[in-house]
């Protein structure tokens, strides 16, 4: 870890979009969970992830991305599913 | 040469703004500051100056949209007064955390309850830890001065941090004084043109301003901005020569008056030290071994300096205009620390006065002066905390 001599003053951040490099999903207490048979590929839970951590590639939805999922929920939530079977459902973490 | 005029002290700081000449200045009304920031208006609407000027709705919201403009990169100052500096708490702590540069002259006034207009030092050494440099004026001439010096001051790469320059609500902001101005180039030159060191509106070099740090980064912050402080005093020193070049007035981190071979010392800092000055002329007068150190700088307090300054002295009288309820008064406690480093350490008193704007009068100094030549004689101090002209 850096020293304070290393450190740019005030907290500042001065690269862009290091936020990924800072792993965050260690706070998370339900972790969401997709269930790929049930996706109708809406992306809604992509457009509400509050923390970008619905992985999208090529137009699809991918897995979470964990390392930055903080459990919020909000994408289990939103998810439509199909005939009425979430695609995202909240377990608790550690079981 | 400057000219040399009849003003306010609140005119004298309104017209070093003027010829600071800022790019933002976010304000809100409160006495007795609030001349400053009339006047400036005015300045604003004659186009006088280039600022944009935002009427707030509160302090608090005067101190975050300085905040705001300053990490956009602009030189940026607001001025305030007691409730007002009191309602900018939390936001004191931003602009010095963030490594802001805002200077904010400081209309010294007493604290509520009861509710009073008039001048102590209550509101700002009440904030002497918000990590913002102080620097204290007696008069309107050093309320200009330090104006001007403070943006140079904060500015400094080594430094970067926001400064409050206080003078003493009305016995300064209101009196009408003779002062000398320095012209507007002279005043544009010596203050420069401002460089942020990272700016929001620098849309090619991105940063983020005022992320979360947790315990496991927040103390190194916390250790810069002691880093920043400590060099503030060499900062202070080499802006001191350079203003002397273009305006013939010194200044140091304290003014010692009288100090050579003084044996009882009195410190006091604001419009309380020009009377105290007169009193110690006349002491010396008589024979008595009498001085007087200033201070300027309170924050950083230059504790080695100060220490070095009052070392031949037998009894020291700290005078404060500000209180600590169950403790000592503030500037009593920073000199007393000081002197914890001399060997040979003299006899200590505070005494509070002039709370709420109560004049301090040549009767109060000979008081103190009276009563340091009796502790000097008996070796004995009576009452290490005590009051000046409170009635019984
Ligand atoms: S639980 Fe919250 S943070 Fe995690 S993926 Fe869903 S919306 Fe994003
Ligand atoms: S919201 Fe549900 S259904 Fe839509 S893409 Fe996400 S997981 Fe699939």
């Amino acid at each position: 870890m850096k020293g304070w001599r290393e450190l740019t003053i005030g907290a500042i951040i001065p690269e862009a979009g290091n936020a990924a490099s800072y792993n965050t999903g260690s706070w998370r207490a339900f972790r969401p969970q997709w269930i790929e048979e049930n996706c109708i590929q809406c992306l809604f839970c992509w457009i509400y992830c509050p923390d970008s951590a619905v992985n999208v590639k090529d137009g699809k939805r991918g897995e979470f991305d964990y390392d930055h999922c903080k459990g919020c929920g909000i994408c289990a939530m939103e998810c439509p599913g199909k005939k009425g079977k979430k695609a995202i459902v909240m377990v608790e973490e550690g079981t | 040469m400057g000219k040399k005029l009849a003003v306010t002290g609140n005119q004298a700081v309104a017209t070093a703004m003027k010829q600071i000449n800022p790019d933002v200045c976010a304000a809100y009304p409160i006495t007795p500051q609030t001349e400053i920031m009339q006047r400036f208006a005015s300045f604003v609407s004659d186009g006088e100056v280039d600022t944009e000027l935002i009427t707030v709705e509160s302090e608090h919201s005067a101190m975050s949209a300085c905040i705001g403009a300053a990490a956009a990169g602009g030189r940026v100052m607001t001025a305030t007064s007691s409730q007002g500096l009191a309602l900018m708490w939390e936001m004191l702590y931003i602009a010095s955390g963030m490594r802001l540069p805002i200077v904010m002259p400081v209309v010294n006034r007493a604290l509520s309850a009861p509710i009073n207009i008039h001048g102590d030092h209550s509101d700002s050494m009440g904030a002497r830890d918000s990590g913002w440099i102080q620097l204290y004026s007696e008069n309107a001439q050093e309320a200009y001065d330090n104006v001007i010096q403070a943006v140079r001051i904060g500015e400094h790469e080594n430094v970067r941090l926001p400064v409050m320059v206080c003078m003493d609500g009305f016995i300064i902001s209101h009196s009408i004084e003779s002062m000398e101005f320095l012209p507007d180039e002279v005043v544009k030159e010596f203050v420069g043109e401002y460089k942020p060191l990272y700016s929001l509106l620098d849309v090619d070099n991105p940063v983020t301003y005022g992320p979360l740090v947790l315990p496991d980064y927040y103390m190194e912050f916390k250790r810069q901005q002691h880093e920043a402080m400590g060099n503030v005093k060499e900062v202070v020193l080499e802006v001191a020569k350079e203003f002397e070049k273009v305006s013939g007035r010194s200044y140091g981190l304290f003014e010692e008056y009288r100090l050579d071979d003084a044996e009882v010392i009195i410190v006091i800092l604001n419009s309380a030290a020009g009377t105290a000055k007169d009193v110690v002329d006349q002491y010396r007068d008589k024979g008595v071994k009498v001085g007087l150190l200033k201070p300027r700088l309170f924050r950083p307090f230059p504790y080695k300096e100060v220490a070095e300054a009052l070392s031949g002295a037998k009894v020291v009288a700290v005078l404060d205009r500000a209180d600590s309820f169950g403790g000592f008064g503030p500037v009593y406690m920073e000199v007393a620390s000081a002197l914890t480093t001399n060997g040979a350490r003299p006899l200590m008193l505070n005494r509070i006065y002039g709370l709420g704007g109560r004049d301090f009068m040549p009767e109060h100094a000979e008081t103190v002066i009276e009563e340091l030549k009796r502790v000097l004689d008996s070796g004995k101090i009576e009452k290490q905390k005590d009051y000046l002209g409170v009635r019984e």
